[in-house]
């Protein structure tokens, strides 16, 4: 174990976090603008919720790496809050909405002190994507009109998305020079965003691309100010408002609907969506965390009560987990808490500093930040990924998008849970099996004496409708043991199911444990289990494209047939102990494919596909590595190009390990790790002069064995060949020493 | 702790097609047992049906020299009840009822009924067959109760007269006795932690109750301990399901004091859905 005490450990982490915590800044500000904008409340609301999350969850909270503020999945019911309660007065809607937040973030804490967080696994996880999907459409209909310049359309989501093409046409008819100018602002953020991952460069990806968006188009709206003397080129309803002064100008909550039906309604569906956000995003952010730790959910769900509590009162939105802010955090070095409470701090010094440039922020470039999260959320990918997991999770995918559109989000979700019983029941052709066991216990979970090794049976049935009692069994057994999970005495198994243990799963491989699942394939030839099938075989049922493989395919088995090599293009999900690798420790490791393997199992290259971030700061990337068994023991360590980026490293903890003697090489290269000592031993002169004089790719040792990355992208045949030859000749080096 | 045997075995019969292997299954008992059969039939004695089960229980390779035949007439749980009490029988041996295309087995409402109110141990059987079942795998409470002694006596001496080479002892630990809620790593280690303490507690109380046992009795059986953290009652059924064991020994219901029978349903469990074949120890020794 670490020996430093705690409060020595954070303070040395503590710029990586304040660093973290700004970038994070730069995404937050544009996003809980707009955020606040699509839900009719004013701009700032959304600021004071961030404001207000980060400073108390990051005091109160039981999570480590999530950032907390206004969250996406609200938009929606916030909005139809606003226009509901304010009767064609929105500010009047919004006081009686403060109030149902405030209430709202009384009821989260409630449900964090009776520890209620485990309730959520109540939602079938295809009817939540579905209802997720339901709020990105919903956000998509109504911003691409704003995006394009017309702000005065109103209705629901489904006449708003009708009318679409006619905004389209109004604009192509009848240009003005405003629309002119908003439109394009607002296409063209909208295509920076989509190309933003495209762009692999260290220091333009230091500003997220919300940020870049504000950016650019303050700096356009400042030349029509400045040097074209336009300061009003777009309309007062298409720019930002502050208010002068923030504290004379606090709203007050009103209270009087408090006990009307509608603000109940309101104030539950409210809760409801917070709730679900919440726990998605922290078990997502979980996943990323490189030092492994596990969130403490109902801690977590009272400070997002008290925060959402205190952002009502002050007239901000409400607190939750967002997602794709806390990737972007634990992509940037946060490690701790105080990252999310820096990030608050950032935006309070944007706000007080910057509040005449905030103002210039153009209505259509937030919009298009806001069309692209909403695509994010309902892409229709996630729709091909459901149908190739069965066509009934379609069905129910559908059935909840569809009712949520058309009805509102707690019908569409209670719809979805209906929807999901009733295809279990179709599927199992009667209803018995889970009418007659629901209530009943059905795991046993033991630690077997013989072999020291956790073993969970499951009885009946498992799904959603019993989840919570598998999984309070499962979150006992620690993640760096091993678990057996035996189905055979079960008769079903759903697929939130599935994709619940396929999480253990991954975490248990995280932490060194196992987690095996027995006793689906007796069942399957039984009874056709349809979820399990697809789930308990990805390798299989992941990818059965290689029919014809492709130029660069046959290149590589040409090339693996010169080597004498096995060459297996097939993508495989058994991606064995990269996950140990220091690269990897925040990156989402998808499948590796196109795999060349020399005989000895020395050398193994590969193309991999991974990821990093999430929702609208998720990157997919792929690169080819090589990997190769280290000819003896080494120490642990990481080789880089020395670059803009790792200064920024280095600021925030990362320590480079300079030699005196060698400042080619110590200019050149970024090196660092754990043990400095025996690293220093190991990098000697023949070595360092090896490294300085041959191209130069990232390098990674974890102990056994040493991955070897060009560029971050797959490599083409000479770049392979190249990688080769680095790796034939280092292996010379370090086997000589 | 008294030493218990199984002398005097009463079967409660009715014509159904169960009859056969059920008496089968009875004097085969009591042949492992060497003990006494009292057959009771609640309903008139006819001459067909007496007949009739004389010739059954004539057709059995495996006879018993002490067989007495009762006819009663009355309702069925009370008649068995107090003739069980009119003989000082040992054990009531009980067929559950299989349900059509189910691999599942019930026990019928008089059988529930007699395993509630018995003064004496009760031998349920889910499947009675004509042919006969070896039986080799035992699994027994260790809960921590005054009957538990008995119980394990019992579970060994079964094991000896029936010849089963393999006894597990498992103690269900209530979860509510780590009383640590798991919310993040600390309270996970300080509950695996926790557990283990009350794990290692509760295994050296049942090994000490086996090691105290006659080694006559303990000799030649493997006996392993394991421990559950899991809702009491439940947990052993199912375990004893999973590792297929032929026979559960349990405690019979305690003399619980009102609250108690209110919200415990120790056996319940396992009378709901009966995993294999249930022994419940009641020994009149304990009263």
């Amino acid at each position: 174990m670490n020996k430093t005490s705690p409060f020595k450990q954070f303070l040395g982490d503590l710029p990586k976090n304040i660093f973290s915590g700004f970038v994070v800044s730069l995404i937050a500000l544009p996003l809980g603008l707009g955020l606040a904008i699509a839900s009719e409340a004013p701009p700032i609301a959304g600021i004071i919720a961030a404001i207000a999350g980060g400073i108390v969850v990051s005091v109160l909270g039981g999570s480590h790496l999530t950032i907390t503020g206004p969250g996406n999945g609200l938009v929606i019911v916030i909005l139809s809050s606003i226009v509901g309660m304010g009767e064609g007065d929105l500010y009047q809607g919004y006081l009686y909405t403060l109030a149902a937040i405030m209430v709202s973030g009384l009821l989260l804490f409630i449900f964090g002190v009776f520890r209620l967080g485990a309730l959520s696994e109540f939602f079938p996880s295809t009817a939540l994507q579905g209802m997720l999907a339901a709020i990105g459409v919903g956000i998509l209909a109504k911003q691409f009109h704003v995006m394009l310049g017309f702000t005065d359309v109103k209705g629901n989501t489904i006449s708003q998305l009708v009318l679409i093409p006619s905004s389209i046409k109004n604009l192509l008819t009848n240009p003005s020079t405003e629309m002119i100018l908003a439109s394009s602002i607002g296409v063209l953020s909208l295509a920076f965003l989509f190309l933003y991952a495209r762009i692999r460069n260290s220091v333009f990806q230091l500003i997220p691309a919300p940020m870049w968006v504000v950016i650019v188009s303050i700096l356009v709206m400042y030349y029509y100010d400045l040097v074209l003397n336009n300061p009003e080129v777009l309309g007062a309803n298409l720019m930002i408002t502050l208010p002068d002064n923030l504290v004379a100008s606090l709203p007050s909550p009103d209270f009087s609907k408090l006990l009307s039906s509608d603000f109940m309604g309101y104030t539950l569906s409210i809760t409801l969506v917070a709730v679900i956000e919440s726990l998605l995003s922290i078990k997502a952010v979980d996943k990323l965390d490189p030092l492994k730790r596990r969130s403490n959910i109902n801690k977590d769900l009272r400070a997002l009560g008290i925060a959402t509590g205190i952002s009502g009162f002050f007239g901000g939105l409400n607190v939750v987990t967002v997602i794709a802010r806390s990737s972007v955090n634990v992509n940037n070095g946060g490690n701790n808490r105080s990252a999310n409470f820096f990030h608050a701090a950032f935006l309070v010094v944007f706000i007080l500093l910057f509040a005449k440039q905030i103002q210039k922020i153009p209505m259509p470039a937030l919009a298009a930040i806001l069309v692209y999260t909403g695509y994010r959320l309902s892409t229709p990918e996630n729709l091909f990924r459901i149908y190739k997991i069965g066509k009934e999770q379609a069905i129910i995918f559908l059935t909840t998008l569809i009712a949520t559109l058309l009805t509102s989000l707690t019908t569409g979700i209670l719809l979805g849970i209906i929807s999901t019983l009733l295809v279990h029941i179709v599927l199992n052709k009667s209803g018995v099996l889970f009418s007659r066991n629901w209530l009943k216990p059905n795991v046993l979970m033991y630690l077997e004496e013989e072999t020291s090794n956790y073993y969970v049976s499951v009885k009946n049935f498992c799904s959603f409708l019993n989840f919570f009692k598998l999984k309070s069994k499962l979150d006992e057994i620690p993640p760096s043991a091993h678990a057996i999970i035996d189905f055979s005495l079960c008769e079903f198994v759903d697929h939130t199911v599935m994709e619940g243990l396929n999480d253990y799963s991954r975490s248990f491989s995280r932490q060194g444990g196992f987690f095996e699942i027995i006793g689906l394939d007796v069942h399957e030839a039984k009874t056709e289990h349809p979820f399990a099938i697809r789930k308990s075989l990805p390798e299989s049922s992941l990818f059965n494209f290689q029919v014809s493989l492709t130029k660069r395919q046959r290149l590589l088995q040409k090339f693996s047939s010169i080597l004498d090599w096995n060459y297996l293009p097939d993508p495989i999900s058994n991606y064995g102990d990269l996950e140990r690798f220091f690269c990897f420790k925040t990156k989402w490791i998808n499948y590796r494919y196109n795999n060349l393997e020399s005989k000895e199992k020395e050398f193994l290259l590969f193309d991999l596909s991974y990821s990093e971030g999430a929702f609208i700061a998720k990157e997919d990337l792929r690169s080819t590595f090589l990997q190769i068994k280290a000819p003896k023991k080494m120490p642990a360590f990481v080789l880089d190009k020395e670059n803009f980026m790792s200064s920024f490293f280095q600021l925030s903890g990362f320590k480079d390990i300079d030699f005196q003697e060698h400042s080619d090489f110590s200019n050149r290269f970024f090196l660092s790790g754990e043990d400095e000592k025996s690293i220093r031993d190991f990098f000697t002169d023949s070595l360092i002069y090896f490294f300085e004089s041959h191209t130069t790719f990232y390098l990674e040792s974890n102990g056994d064995s040493i991955l070897i990355r060009g560029k971050e992208r797959l490599a083409s045949i000479q770049e392979v060949k190249q990688m080769l030859a680095f790796a034939e000749e280092l292996l010379k080096i370090l086997e000589n020493k | 702790m008294g030493s218990i045997a199984f002398k005097k075995i009463m079967v409660g019969f009715a014509f159904s097609p169960n009859l056969k292997a059920n008496v089968y299954e009875a004097l085969r008992m009591a042949h492992y047992f060497d003990g006494e059969l009292i057959f009771v039939h609640v309903g008139r004695k006819t001459p067909e049906k007496e007949s009739l089960f004389n010739e059954l229980v004539d057709s059995s390779p495996i006879q018993s020299k002490k067989i007495s035949i009762h006819w009663k007439v009355g309702k069925p749980v009370n008649t068995l009840l107090e003739a069980s009490e009119e003989f000082k029988v040992d054990l009531i041996l009980l067929g559950a009822l299989k349900r059509e295309n189910v691999v599942k087995f019930y026990l019928g409402s008089i059988a529930r009924k007699i395993t509630r109110k018995a003064k004496c141990s009760v031998l349920l059987m889910i499947n009675p067959s004509v042919e006969r079942h070896p039986c080799q795998h035992i699994v027994v409470n260790g809960f921590d109760s005054p009957q538990t002694k008995t119980t394990i006596f019992a579970a060994f001496t079964v094991a000896r007269a029936l010849g089963a080479q393999k006894i597990s002892l498992v103690e269900e630990i209530s979860r509510a006795k780590v009383a640590v809620d798991v919310d993040d790593d600390r309270s996970l280690r300080r509950a695996t932690l926790r557990k283990e303490k009350l794990r290692r507690r509760e295994q050296t109380r049942v090994k000490d109750v086996v090691k105290k046992l006659p080694s006559a009795l303990t000799q030649g059986i493997n006996w392993t301990t394991q421990s559950i953290f899991g809702r009491r009652g439940y947990s052993i059924g199912h375990y004893a399901k999973l590792v297929r064991a032929d026979l559960l020994v349990m405690n019979a219901r305690e003399n619980l004091s009102f609250i108690d029978r209110l919200i415990t349903r120790d056996i319940e469990h396992i009378l709901a859905e009966l995993p294999t074949d249930v022994l419940i120890v009641n020994y009149r020794g304990n009263e």
